[in-house]
This record gives structure tokens, C-alpha cells and sequence, in this order.
């Protein structure tokens, strides 16, 4: 569905990726690990056009996707929930949501949309008036993946969802992306929390200063002795 | 102290006040949105407000000579000027910001800054140089309609012209359609929503450059109408007029608390009411030592004060807050 190839990111003079690979098949979660720095943030935010990549191939079923902007790369079907949620504090819960569905033009399918984020997240309909900026951290990370769902995506980005999050709201979240998954959506995860993403994901790559050195399946990369040791804490 | 006539001017003197601030809440309106979505003082604004009472000036002095204006009825003349002063307006605020505001979108922040007064500069030379070849004039005088000239005698000391109730009828029905238009459509929402945070927006797939074009037609609009309301309640006009208004609808504006817009309708009535009050009232009060001249020293210097107390406005809360 996704696939990337040799892509390079600089930030000014410093070369954040240098050469990143990875594909994403459809119905697949695909998890990306790695420590601080390793280009896992860098990789979402090129694929959703909000950076621009210095060299490689992006393309969503063979269409490139280098040199389009971020609202059109919207347009294709995938949604990408950013590091730091950046949910709109000032609009309400249910204007955030709709803010999601802002290029769709389908009353009846959006309402439809609406109905079953709602079910996902029912926090969210209990909130659904209140301004956004004074839900709790959880009920933030909440609003921002249900917001991204209200595109009906193809393609979900996720970036560390499971930040500052207390572990058993990780728990329900992490639930929450494997329902998504079930009803046919395509996710691309970045996570610091490799065990949590190992454990819901089909494969994964291991990032390290920008390029990826370790692809396997999510079970394969559980048992490898050097990312047991790097990042699952043993 | 003469109190019965300090009571009885009171009901003129706050419809005078009324009217000026409903004119500085409309220009207010278009830095506040701008400054919303860039955090930028559009300095030009000024110069927006008053091209929109040239073109109202301009459709009416033209329908004049051809005998249009006596034959047809005075709202819709009053209609189409009004029209004509926000779309003329609006499209020349578009323009600013594609010429010299978006190229500069990446620079440090003096930077457009300086651009902007630059094109104040530009557009009030422009104007003068147009209308000098035009016209041989650049002061030119809004052409009455006896209609709208009509007092009514409410008391012995307060009458009220049909302009009046007009000019704020209109800006009444501007402020509420916009305040309709921001807070309850999509496109509204999506102008909030940039406001807030660009990046997450365009991750919306809100085409944010065109969300910054529609907020300076907006606010370039909003300033149109309010050149016209300008020019049909005053009268006089010229291509320097515009800035002094400009200055006031902007400290209007940071007094409502920039960037918030119901804090500029707020902001610009409040300043409006200060600045009549101290016009008709200082002399009263002080027995002449202080006459009407200080009217801006006054309205000021409460302004000030009231800065000190609330730095962010009177319904500024309005610091990027993020999670």
C-alpha cells in the first residue's frame, strides 16, 4: 500500500534520515522503534507531506507522494495523528472531530462517522460540547486519533500514541488501534514503548540515526536478542 | 456644573459614541483576524478602510452625474456602495497579502512589518495620485441624499438622523454575520482551527494558505464597509484619512485582546463610547480648563490603564496554549 525508498530528510545541514526504507501492506499494523532521534517522528511527518524529503520515493499505491502538500496527501486517504496530539484547544470536542472530516462533503457518512468514533471513544460523546484544551491528557489522545479516524483514512499514522499516558489508558488505547486495524484500516505506528507496539503490531523496522538496520515480523523482532537488549529492557 | 444639561445631552452623546465605535469595532475586525491566523499586524489595514470609501465615493459621484442617484430609491443605492466598498476592498486586501505579505512568510517578524507600512505608504500615494489625475481632487465629499439627512426630534436636545440609525443598523448586521460566519460554519471553524495551529490544520486537509487569503478578504471587507460607513456619516474624505482611525480601531483591537473577535467588537465600542464622552464631557466637567481637543488623551489614558490591569485585553486569553 505505502512503500518508501531511500528517502533523506535534512533539517537545515543535519541529515535526520539517510536513506529510510520500509513498506506497509494493506491491513497491516507496521510498527516503527527506535530510540530519541532516530528519525521515527521525521519519517510520519515526511510521509504526510509536512516536511520535504531532500532525496527517495514515497508513493500510496504506486501515486508519488513527494512534492505534495500536506492537505492534498489528505485528499489520498491518510490521516496522521502528530506527535504531541496537537488537538484545537480553543474549538470544541465536536469541532475538532468535524475539523477531520473537513474535505469530506458526505452529510449522511460523516454523521455515520461520527456515531462510530463515538463508540470507540464514548469519553468523547460524554465531552462532546466541552472545549477541547480542558480534556485530560487521555481524553486528548483520544480526541486526536478519533479526529484522524473522522477522514475515514486508508492509512493511519500514529505517533506515539501511548505518550504521557498513564499505563492502563496505554492499555485501552493500544485496545482501541487493534479494533481500528480489525475494521480495515492500514496503521503505521511510531512508539517508544516497543513492547506495547510489538505486542498489537503484524511487523516492524528498527530505526537508529536515520537509517533502518533491523526489519522483521513483530514476533521475530520480539525474540531477537539485540532488540530485547536496546529496547525491550533485558 | 450645569447637571440637567450633563443628563440631557447623555442619550446624543452615546449615540455619537455608538456609532464611532460599531466603524472602529468593523476596522478593528481585520487586524484582530489577521493577527489571529499570523500573528501579524497588518499596518496596511488602514489604507484598506479608506480605499473602501473611495469606491463608495466614487459609485456615488459617478451616479450622480448620470442622475441615478435622485431617481433610485436610497437603500439600494446605500446597498450597492456598500457592496461595492467591501468587495473592492476585500480583493485589494487579497492582493497585499499574496504580494507582499506570503513571500515574506518565513522571515523574522520585523519583516513584515516593515513591508506593510510600506504599502500603507504606497496606497495612500497611490489613491491621491489616481484621484489627482481622475478627479483634480483627492479631498472629495460623499454627495448627500436628502433621505438619509432626515432628523428625527426625539426631545428638545436629542435628534437622531436616519444616517445614523442606518450606519448602525449596518454594522450591527455585519457584526453579526460575521460573528455567524466564524462561529457556526465549517469555513469558520477552519479559519479557528489555523488560528490555533497550522500544522495540525493542513493535517485536516485545510488548505491553509487559502484560509489566510479568505481571513484578509474578510477583514479587508469588513474594513470596506466600514470606509463607507465613514464616508455617508462624515462626509469628508481623503487618502490619509484613513490612518488615524486605522491607529484607534487598532488599539481597539489589543484592547479587546488581539486576536480574539468578539474582543475587537468589544474593544472598538468601548473606544468609541471614551472617545465621544470625553469629546462632550471634559470641557463640562472641568469648567473649560480641558476642551474637547483632549479627547484622545483621555480616551488613552483610560486605555492605558486598563491595559495595566488586564495586559492581554478584555477578553484576551488568547496565548498559544499548548499541550
Amino acid at each position: 500500500m505505502l512503500s518508501v525508498d531511500a528517502l533523506e530528510v535534512a533539517y537545515g545541514g543535519i541529515r535526520a534520515l539517510k536513506g529510510v526504507a520500509l513498506e506497509v501492506g494493506r491491513g497491516e499494523i507496521v510498527a516503527l522503534l527506535g530510540n530519541n532521534g532516530a528519525g521515527k517522528t521525521t519519517t510520519l511527518k515526511t510521509i504526510s507531506g509536512l516536511l520535504r524529503p531532500r532525496r527517495g520515493a514515497i508513493a500510496l499505491e504506486g501515486e508519488s507522494l513527494v512534492g505534495v502538500p500536506p492537505h492534498r496527501i489528505v485528499l489520498k486517504g491518510i490521516a496522521h495523528v502528530p506527535e504531541g496530539r496537537r488537538i484545537f484547544n480553543r474549538l470544541s470536542v465536536r469541532e475538532n472531530l468535524m475539523m477531520g472530516a473537513y474535505p469530506r462533503h458526505d452529510a449522511a457518512a460523516i454523521a455515520g462517522d461520527l456515531d462510530r468514533v463515538l463508540v470507540l471513544f464514548p469519553r468523547l460523546g460524554e465531552r462532546i460540547a466541552q472545549v477541547a484544551g480542558t480534556l485530560s491528557g487521555g481524553e486528548q489522545q483520544m480526541l486526536a486519533i478519533a479526529r484522524a479516524l473522522m477522514l475515514g483514512p486508508r492509512l493511519l499514522l500514529l505517533d506515539e500514541p501511548s505518550m504521557g499516558l498513564a499505563p492502563v489508558l496505554v492499555e485501552q488505547i493500544f485496545e482501541t488501534i487493534v479494533d481500528i486495524n480489525r475494521q480495515g484500516t492500514t496503521i503505521l505506528l511510531v512508539e517508544q514503548n516497543a513492547a506495547m507496539a510489538l505486542a498489537i503490531a503484524h511487523r516492524g523496522y528498527v530505526l537508529e540515526t536515520g537509517s533502518v538496520v533491523l526489519t522483521d515480523t513483530a514476533a521475530g523482532l520480539s525474540d531477537n536478542a539485540d532488540v530485547r537488549r536496546a529496547y525491550l529492557g533485558e | 456644573m450645569d447637571l440637567p444639561l450633563l443628563v440631557g445631552i447623555f442619550p446624543q452623546v452615546f449615540l455619537d459614541g455608538l456609532i464611532l465605535g460599531f466603524m472602529y469595532a468593523l476596522i478593528a475586525l481585520g487586524y484582530t483576524m489577521v493577527y489571529g491566523v499570523l500573528e501579524f499586524i497588518n499596518f496596511a489595514h488602514s489604507e484598506i478602510f479608506i480605499v473602501g470609501a473611495f469606491v463608495g465615493v466614487e459609485i456615488l459621484l459617478g451616479m450622480r452625474a448620470a442622475g441615478w442617484l435622485e431617481a433610485l430609491p436610497w437603500p439600494l443605492v446605500l446597498l450597492l456602495i456598500l457592496v461595492a466598498g467591501m468587495a473592492g476592498a476585500g480583493l485589494l486586501a487579497v492582493s497585499v497579502e499574496r504580494i507582499a505579505y506570503r513571500p515574506l512568510r518565513g522571515a523574522p517578524r520585523l519583516i513584515p512589518l516593515i513591508s506593510a507600512i510600506g504599502v500603507s505608504f504606497f496606497l495612500q500615494d497611490l489613491i491621491r495620485l489616481v484621484e489627482s489625475i481622475w478627479r483634480n481632487a483627492f479631498n472629495l465629499v460623499y454627495p448627500t441624499m436628502d433621505a438619509l439627512n432626515h432628523r428625527f426630534e426625539l426631545t428638545e436636545t436629542i435628534d437622531v438622523s436616519v444616517k445614523s440609525l442606518v450606519v448602525i443598523a449596518a454594522a450591527l448586521a455585519m457584526l453579526w454575520a460575521l460573528h455567524a460566519l466564524v462561529n457556526r460554519t465549517k469555513i469558520g471553524t477552519a479559519i479557528r482551527a489555523v488560528a490555533e495551529d497550522q500544522a495540525a490544520a493542513s493535517l485536516m486537509g485545510i488548505d491553509v494558505n487559502r484560509i489566510i487569503s479568505l481571513t484578509f478578504l474578510i477583514g479587508g471587507a469588513m474594513g470596506g464597509a466600514a470606509g463607507v460607513l465613514f464616508g455617508v456619516q462624515y462626509g469628508l474624505i481623503n487618502p490619509y484619512s484613513g490612518f488615524i482611525p486605522g491607529l484607534k480601531a487598532f488599539t481597539a483591537a489589543v484592547l479587546g485582546g488581539i486576536g480574539n473577535i468578539p474582543g475587537a467588537m468589544i474593544g472598538g465600542v468601548v473606544l468609541g463610547l471614551l472617545e465621544a464622552f470625553a469629546a462632550s464631557y471634559l470641557s463640562l466637567l472641568t469648567g473649560g480648563a480641558f476642551g474637547a481637543e483632549y479627547k484622545d488623551i483621555f480616551a488613552f489614558s483610560v486605555l492605558i490603564l486598563i491595559l495595566i490591569f488586564r495586559p492581554k485585553g478584555l477578553l484576551g486569553e488568547i496565548v498559544r496554549e499548548r499541550a
